[in-house]
């Protein structure tokens, strides 16, 4: 299986001097295409922080993170932002989508960026809509669609292009338990697609729908849980 | 296949001898059916996790006959039995429907037993053992979640009441732990 994202012995402390927090100390963690690897934690324990570092939104302090096989530490801010874009899916929990784009604007607005036409990018936005079950939605606006829909708004937008790596915060939010279930249904898919999915839940049952579960205690890994491996 | 043995260690909350004798009624409400019909049909609305053996049918169904709420035909030529529910099976099956169930039988759970223990023994890393109990609860949880995809819905109703209460396990291990660092820094 090929390694879609790697850190090695990562540390990341904020700010300096007397105010530098260390979030994350020496954390290695590996994903494969396929594989999808849940991350839990108290408040403050790096989960929102590894993502971040792992998706190349901040650089690491020390240690090496690598996105397919690229070591994003060194690239300059530009191509940076090219893999990102190219490579890499986002879902925050407050989604970021923009008010004043529809559903399926929102959803073309990277691919835009990256150059993609509008007719394809327009093409591809109505496909990943249908895939998370909004087609037909396109057309209005995140005020028009319920919690859940927007969600699936967010994550049809991370799934758009070629993405290898998806990154999940939080992704079910304030959902109800079978909207969250259908969310992770979602990201299964994608992840038996072929797909890399790193997901921050606080949520023990949309944990359990990954591969691994890595505990974060206080910025290290405290444990990880995985099934025997005949059960996969 | 793993699924159908996974035991799952969980405390049930409603005895299981009731839960099965009302599930059999109920499935014999439909008709009349043979002892290992009724295991199949059990077995296939509440999921694999959920396995009955065939004594277990019969005791039952004998309990169930003495008691007048199942009545036995006669045997056929492979000696096998039909079994109909009775009038008085109907308005037990009904009572049953219409009754919610109470807590109260619920059985000591082993587990909070041992947490208790291993804070008040001197020589038990009771930190320890959260973590490990945590992560062995995840991986049913995950298994769990494993069976449910692609399960029917009763079936998928099922796994997901044990999810919920494997998860409530989870949160409680989580809030042991932050409650033991909390102490640990301030003792009493
Ligand atoms: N930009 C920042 N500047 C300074 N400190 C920060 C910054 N971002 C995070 N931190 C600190 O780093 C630590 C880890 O934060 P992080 O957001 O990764 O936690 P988390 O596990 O995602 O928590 P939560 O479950 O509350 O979202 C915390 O102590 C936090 O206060
Ligand atoms: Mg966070």
């Amino acid at each position: 299986m090929t390694t879609v994202s790697r850190l090695t012995e990562v540390t990341k402390v904020h700010g300096s001097g007397a105010s530098a927090v260390p979030a994350l100390r020496g954390v290695s963690l590996e994903v494969a295409a396929g594989e999808l690897v849940a991350v839990m934690g108290p408040s403050g324990s790096g989960k929102s922080t590894l993502l971040n570092l792992a998706g190349g939104l901040e650089r690491a302090t020390e240690g090496t993170v690598e996105v397919e096989g690229v070591a994003i530490g060194g690239l300059p801010a530009k191509k940076l932002a090219a893999l990102r874009r190219r490579k890499v899916g986002y879902v925050f929990q407050d989604l970021n989508l923009i008010p004043s784009l529809t559903a399926a604007e929102n959803v073309m607005l990277p691919r835009e960026l990256d150059g993609v036409r509008t007719r394809k990018a327009r093409q591809e936005a109505e496909r990943a809509l249908g895939e998370v079950g909004l087609a037909g939605a396109g057309n209005r606006f995140p005020d028009e669609l319920s919690g859940g829909e927007r969600q699936r708004v967010a994550i049809a937008r991370a799934l758009t292009g070629e993405r290898r790596l998806l990154l999940a915060d939080e992704p079910t939010g304030a959902l109800d338990t079978p909207t969250g279930d259908d969310v992770l249904q979602l990201l299964r898919e994608r992840c038996d697609a072929g797909a890399a999915v790193l997901l921050v839940t606080h949520e023990p049952r949309y944990a359990a729908w990954a591969d691994r579960v890595v505990f974060l205690r206080d910025g290290a890994i405290a444990d990880t849980a995985e099934p025997m491996a005949s059960s996969r | 296949m793993l699924v159908t043995r996974l035991t799952v260690r969980i405390p049930r909350m409603h005895t299981q001898y009731m839960s099965i004798r009302h599930g059999l009624l109920a499935l014999l409400s439909q008709g009349a059916r043979y002892g290992y019909q009724l295991r199949t049909e059990f077995e296939a609305s509440t999921g694999a996790t959920w396995p009955l053996n065939i004594g277990q049918v019969y005791t039952t169904l004998s309990r169930m006959e003495r008691d007048g709420l199942v009545a036995p035909g006669e045997q056929d030529d492979q000696g096998r039995v039909v079994y109909a529910i009775t009038e008085q099976g109907r308005s037990e099956l009904a009572r049953w429907f219409s009754t919610p169930i109470a807590q109260a039988d619920r059985p000591r759970d082993e587990l909070v037993i041992k947490l208790a223990m291993a804070v008040i023994a001197p020589d038990v890393d009771a930190a320890a053992m959260i973590q490990a109990q945590r992560s062995a609860t995840m991986r049913t949880l995950q298994q769990l979640t494993k069976a449910k995809r692609g399960a029917g819905v009763a079936q998928r109703l099922v796994y997901d009441s044990m999810i919920f209460q494997a998860e409530a396990e989870q949160r409680w291990l989580d809030h042991c732990e932050s409650v033991l660092a909390a102490h640990s820094e301030r003792p009493e």
